[in-house]
């Protein structure tokens, strides 16, 4: 890793130097605030994800027969006879512990970010590798595809593409990854732009190291940072995309736990249940949250060139 | 100027082009007959063949497409399968209540979010500029539909008999309608892109009040889009508070400033003409690239406060598989998007003389 993260190494000089950039960044980002923040939300949450089964009270998708439906939260600590049993985010629309069901949508969320964004950072790293690499009218091409694509606001877009695809979880996870590849093939084609006639890449060529070696030995330590922190922010922004579609009824199927369904379905009880659009709503923003929150810290701390430029 | 107003138009051509090859190809994607896709399982075979024939279905891609943009051109953009009545009609009637959602998200979002920007950097590292900016990244995380409905629960139910109550859906309040343009100006016979013209007014709020003198009505809508405008602009808010804060405390430390002050100008001058005026280029870039998060959140925002924009009849179509629609506003939306963003390049280098001279 040590040649990994060269960018950053000439802020480190006067600081200790037996370190390593990685590790000394990693230091950093213990010691930055928002970083913090973002990395306990986000240890909740992961542990809350995998320890799901044990967190959760009840089945998230079993309906519970001696319950009313819609029925508002029962905490015995905030006075709910004890004789009755506890719901602490209350009853859903089809009679189901929506506390379970908050919890196993956590596993969903972090499944949702991290699958559409690994998609769009492999695809678009590719695509621009290819692009800057090759160069010329296949580059050219390339990059007008990558402008259309970005002409579209991203969620409408990935909302046309659902069209095509077809309703359904997966088709809306696609529809995310595709729309977030352009910004990923900017990031590698500006980086292997570059760092492509720079002298140890052409020595490397000279040497008779092929394409793909030089794509990942020599160009992406160079791209490792920015694409660390936008692939972050990315993850919150295909967490938001994503419960967006579902909420309109173009992603998750019923009865999956999923936030924006779960939000969705119950929209219009908001005036008599309001518990049930509260929950799912807090769980999403904890989530993207926490995101940002890394994202940011990650920026500052990996990348000062952009700090202070917003997401995206 | 002119002469970078062109060489943006020019380069904007490939991108249209794009689109209209997206727009074009996104029906072309879909499985199954063309014929049942865009006309809907009960078509006749007669109807097919018409249809096939009119929109040069049979004839190679190439052609197809050159049918396609000819056919826009004369502004025929299909008829949607589920109200059998021409999609051009349908983006008059329903555009003017998404661009009045944004425009109205878009004066919330820049008012306030440059207001908060300033104060935050003026006050830097006191309690004001953390709270700030913690309620800033709370603001970029949530959900826009969340807030929506969080918002219609606390002022149209929890503050329900408080003067605070603002409607929480729908346009207009019960029994208020537009007046039609074509009709209170007597002329119902006009086509094509007069009809268009005329109901695209007439469903203005606005424009429509300005003709017909009806200003209740303008306060109505006014008032029912307070709430949906707060939902979608949050986002936005936050976003530009931010960059108004970062932008503008760079500024401050530039050497020009400390002349300005040098000199002896009273800060707030500093601030407001000679501060702010370098710290906007950044700020109006993020103003052009939220427009996009602006128009995606009205498409959320309309479903959540049943509002007849766009986005519900796009979120409909899509349910419903009324390809025609799905098309048609697919197209009108992304046109939008690329002229707002040719607005804000063009007023950079208003802002910039150097862009213009690049």
């Amino acid at each position: 890793m040590s040649e990994t993260l060269k960018p950053i190494a000439e802020n480190n000089q006067e600081q200790y130097t037996r370190h390593s950039p990685a590790q000394e960044a990693f230091r950093r980002l213990l010691r930055h605030r928002s970083a913090q923040a973002g990395m306990i939300m986000l240890g909740i949450l992961v542990f809350i994800a995998i320890f799901a089964e044990w967190i959760a009270p009840y089945d998230p998708i079993a309906l519970i027969k001696t319950v009313k439906r819609r029925e508002p939260p029962c905490v015995h600590l905030l006075g709910c006879p004890k004789d009755k049993e506890q719901h602490i985010f209350g009853i859903d629309g089809n009679s189901r512990d929506l506390f379970s069901r908050v919890i196993f949508g956590s596993r969903l969320s972090l499944q949702v970010g991290l699958a559409t964004i690994s998609f769009a950072i492999i695809v678009g790293g590719l695509i621009g590798a290819i692009s800057g690499f090759l160069g010329g009218w296949v580059d050219n091409i390339i990059m007008r595809i990558m402008d259309v694509l970005m002409a579209f606001p991203s969620l409408l877009l990935a909302i046309a593409i659902v069209a095509v695809l077809g309703i359904g979880l997966i088709n809306a996870l696609l529809a995310i990854g595709i729309v977030s590849i352009p910004r990923f093939a900017r990031l590698i084609r500006s980086t292997v732009l570059s760092v492509k006639e720079l002298d140890y890449v052409q020595a490397s060529r000279a040497l008779g190291a092929s394409p793909l070696h030089i794509l990942f030995n020599r160009v992406l330590p160079n791209a490792i940072s920015p694409l660390i922190v936008q692939g972050t922010l990315g993850i919150a922004t295909a967490i938001l995309d994503a419960a967006a579609l579902s909420f309109l009824g173009l992603g998750a199927e019923k009865p999956r736990p999923e936030w924006g369904l779960m939000l969705g379905e119950e929209r219009n009880s908001v005036f008599n249940a309001p518990h049930l659009v509260f929950f799912p709503g807090i769980a999403i923003m904890f989530t993207v949250l926490s995101f940002n929150l890394l994202g940011d810290g990650l920026r500052d701390v990996l990348d000062p060139r952009l700090r202070g430029s917003t997401r995206g | 100027m002119i002469q970078f107003i062109t060489r943006r138009l020019l380069l904007l051509l490939p991108v249209v082009i794009g689109i209209l090859l997206v727009t074009f190809t996104i029906v072309r994607l879909i499985p199954g007959d063309p014929c049942v896709v865009m006309l809907g399982e009960k078509a006749t075979r007669e109807k097919c063949d018409e249809f096939m024939a009119r929109y040069g279905m049979d004839k190679p891609i190439p052609v197809q497409f050159v049918r396609y943009l000819s056919n826009l051109a004369q502004g025929d953009f299909g008829n949607s399968l589920r109200f059998g009545r021409p999609v051009v009609d349908l983006i008059a009637e329903r555009l003017p209540m998404t661009i009045e959602l944004t425009i109205g998200a878009m004066l919330f979002s820049t008012f306030f979010g440059i207001l908060l920007g300033i104060i935050s950097a003026l006050k830097r590292n006191t309690i004001i500029d953390t709270v700030t900016m913690i309620l800033a990244n709370i603001g970029i995380s949530m959900p826009v539909f969340w807030l929506g409905l969080m918002l219609a629960y606390v002022f149209a139910l929890l503050l329900k008999d408080t003067p605070f109550f603002i409607p929480p859906s729908a346009r207009f309040s019960a029994g208020m309608t537009l007046t039609s343009l074509a009709k209170y100006w007597g002329l119902e016979n006009v086509s094509g892109l007069q009809k268009f013209i005329l109901d695209f007014m007439s469903n203005s709020v606005i424009i429509n009040v300005i003709f017909t003198g009806n200003w209740k009505i303008l306060k109505d809508a006014a008032w029912h889009l307070i709430l949906p405008s707060v939902a979608v602009g949050t986002i936005p808010l936050a976003i530009i508070a931010r960059m108004t804060r970062s932008s503008l405390l760079e500024v401050l430390g530039l050497e020009y400033i400390r002349t300005a002050r040098a000199k002896g100008l009273i800060e707030r001058l500093v601030i407001a003409k000679h501060a702010m005026r370098n710290a906007m280029i950044p700020i109006v870039t993020i103003i052009g690239i939220e427009t996009g998060a602006l128009l995606s959140g009205a498409v959320l925002t309309e479903t959540v406060f049943t509002l007849p924009g766009v986005g519900t009849a796009l979120k409909d179509a899509i349910l419903g598989r009324d390809y025609p629609v799905v098309q048609g506003f697919t197209l009108v939306i992304a046109l939008i998007f690329v002229f707002v963003n040719l607005v804000v390049d063009i007023s950079y280098a208003y802002l910039d003389p150097r862009i213009r001279l690049e």
